[in-house]
């Protein structure tokens, strides 16, 4: 049995090809108590694209992962995910929605008492029917995608920072998700390791297909997302500046008191922030 | 005034919320998935590692019974009835009691500990996010191995107690092996061996499900941890307490 990507009606399938409206949030709002942290958030992923959020701590960019995932739950507003409206899902039925997600939390949230081998085949040893042989197949190939084939017999206590985050990608990747969710991947990692990090998520991408939601407040590695592309070379692969309308296809969100104050591509971006004292003052 | 509002709202969300908890427990029980490797686990955690501190346990307090039983039965003449008392004391209170209070103290905190860890590291938002039920891989296994392990423990706990107190009855008070062995099941009824095996399901029952819903509501990073294990404690021997005596009143009610 080859580990496959979970099987969608065809029209669906046609739908959400290259460039579809694979993660859709139309006016969704969230508050805890008194205290507002999404207000009438709207956008849209297309299949194959990244998009990525910005802002400052608090700004409600995390929760809007959380709310692709089910997690948690918005106040009002449509979600639709991979053609699914999840919104108003159960648990239960969220699990079969999660199915074709992974997500890559701050810190890696790799399980402290499993190795690095059942960490990344958590998925598909214990909720798949994938044979344990083909698993771990999947598994070394994942490892070896993220350069750390040498380390699977080890526990995430034994890795450094940078290869817990890869290892937490690893994870996220090994059930083949359409939607790649990462959550403040490169935060408190070094200038090089955030690189490495920053050159898996263009690799799934552009080698994978895979579409992704990027919340950081590392400008550098967001750029660095948006205006690069990863092709296969001789069996390997390589990371190049990419062309301008490949940069593009990259959209910016900053989010700024849980309302969106910018949406754009990078260029768009850098002409706001001349105008706009507050994405000035982040950018700088 | 609104402290006392604030007060009662936050206890009354903390009974909504561990009811709730309880409720998807039983539903998880009688639906796939199982999680079988973490069933069999955790009865290895909680039953086989607590049997020292319960072994310990029950011979002292044992022999720690039948030496202050024999110095009140000297005062009436009655030092050969000292198994009676023990065996009374022993199968209908001190063994199920010290049983789930030393379970309280060992396995309430590690559960609160171990899954308050996994909240404040976002192990259990990964887990849910890789489409795992947080119930059903860490709650059940745990509720499972308390409710067959308790009693399980209880009846060893018992059972070395009176070997205890035999120690001590023939070496220390020098009453005859078979007399004491033969107060022993004198002052036994069968409602006092039904009241020790039923009231340990019910404590075991308790001291998992707090350490779960301490463990599963915690915040705060390493500090809120912190919190989670003294509150899984001091809740788990409380609650042991108070859920013992109306198990027993109960139980008197229906049996005796």
């Amino acid at each position: 049995m080859v580990i496959e990507r979970a099987s969608r009606p065809t029209l669906l399938e046609e739908a959400l090809a290259f460039g579809g409206p694979i993660v859709v949030f139309d006016r969704v709002s969230l508050s805890f108590d008194d205290k507002v942290i999404l207000r009438d958030i709207s956008f849209t992923l297309k299949t194959g694209h990244t998009k990525i959020f910005l802002g400052a701590s608090g700004a409600g960019k995390s929760t809007i992962l959380r709310l692709i995932l089910g997690l948690l739950k918005a106040d009002s507003g449509v979600i639709f995910v991979n053609g699914e409206r999840v919104d108003n899902m159960t648990e239960d039925q969220m699990m079969q929605v999660r199915g074709d997600l992974g997500m890559v939390f701050q810190e890696g949230a790799l399980f402290d008492s499993l190795s690095v081998r059942e960490n990344v085949g958590y998925k598909l040893f214990e909720e798949s029917n994938v044979p344990f042989d083909q698993a771990n197949v999947r598994v070394e190939e994942v490892l070896g995608f993220v350069g750390l084939a040498e380390y699977i017999d080890r526990k995430p206590s034994e890795l450094s920072g940078g290869q817990r985050r890869r290892v937490a990608i690893a994870r996220a990747m090994a059930a083949k998700p359409r939607i790649l969710l990462y959550d403040e991947p490169t935060t408190g990692l070094d200038p090089i390791t955030s690189v490495t990090i920053d050159d898996e998520i263009i690799k799934l991408r552009d080698l994978e297909g895979v579409s992704s939601i990027v919340v950081t407040h590392q400008l550098r590695d967001a750029f660095y997302v948006a205006e690069h592309t990863a092709s296969r070379v001789n069996g390997g692969h390589r990371i190049d500046r990419a062309s301008v309308e490949k940069s593009d296809e990259a959209e910016f969100i900053m989010l700024k008191d849980g309302s969106i104050s910018f949406e754009g591509n990078a260029s768009e971006l850098r002409t706001t922030s001349q105008r706009d004292p507050y994405i000035s003052a982040f950018l700088s | 005034m609104a402290f006392l509002v604030d007060w009662v709202k936050a206890g009354l969300l903390e009974v909504q919320e561990f009811v709730r908890m309880v409720s998807q427990t039983s539903r998880a029980l009688f639906t796939k998935p199982y999680y079988f490797r973490d069933i069999v686990e955790q009865f290895d955690r909680i039953g086989v590692g607590s049997m020292t501190v319960v072994l310990l346990t029950g011979m002292f307090t044992g022999m720690v019974l039948a030496l202050q039983s024999g110095l009140t039965l000297d005062q009436f003449g009655a030092r050969s009835m000292v198994g009676r008392l023990v065996s009374a004391s022993m199968v209908k209170e001190l063994g199920p009691v010290l049983t789930a209070l030393m379970v309280a103290g060992r396995v309430g905190s590690g559960i609160a500990a171990e899954l308050g860890s996994m909240m404040v590291t976002d192990q259990i938002a990964a887990l849910r996010a890789l489409g795992t039920d947080p119930i059903r891989k860490l709650v059940l296994p745990r509720v499972l191995a308390g409710l067959i392990m308790v009693p399980f423990l209880t009846c060893i706990s018992v059972a070395v107690g009176l070997l205890g107190a035999w120690l001590i009855t023939i070496t220390q008070l020098k009453v005859a092996s078979s007399v004491y062995w033969n107060s022993v099941v004198m002052g036994l009824y069968i409602q006092d061996v039904w009241m020790g095996i039923i009231k340990p399901f019910f404590l075991g029952f308790v001291i998992v499900t707090i350490g779960c819903h301490v463990g599963l509501r915690t915040r705060g990073g390493t500090q809120g941890v912190g919190r989670s294990t003294t509150n899984a404690v001091v809740a788990g021997s409380v609650a042991v307490l108070v859920v013992n005596f109306l198990v027993t009143k109960l139980l008197i009610v229906l049996m005796y």
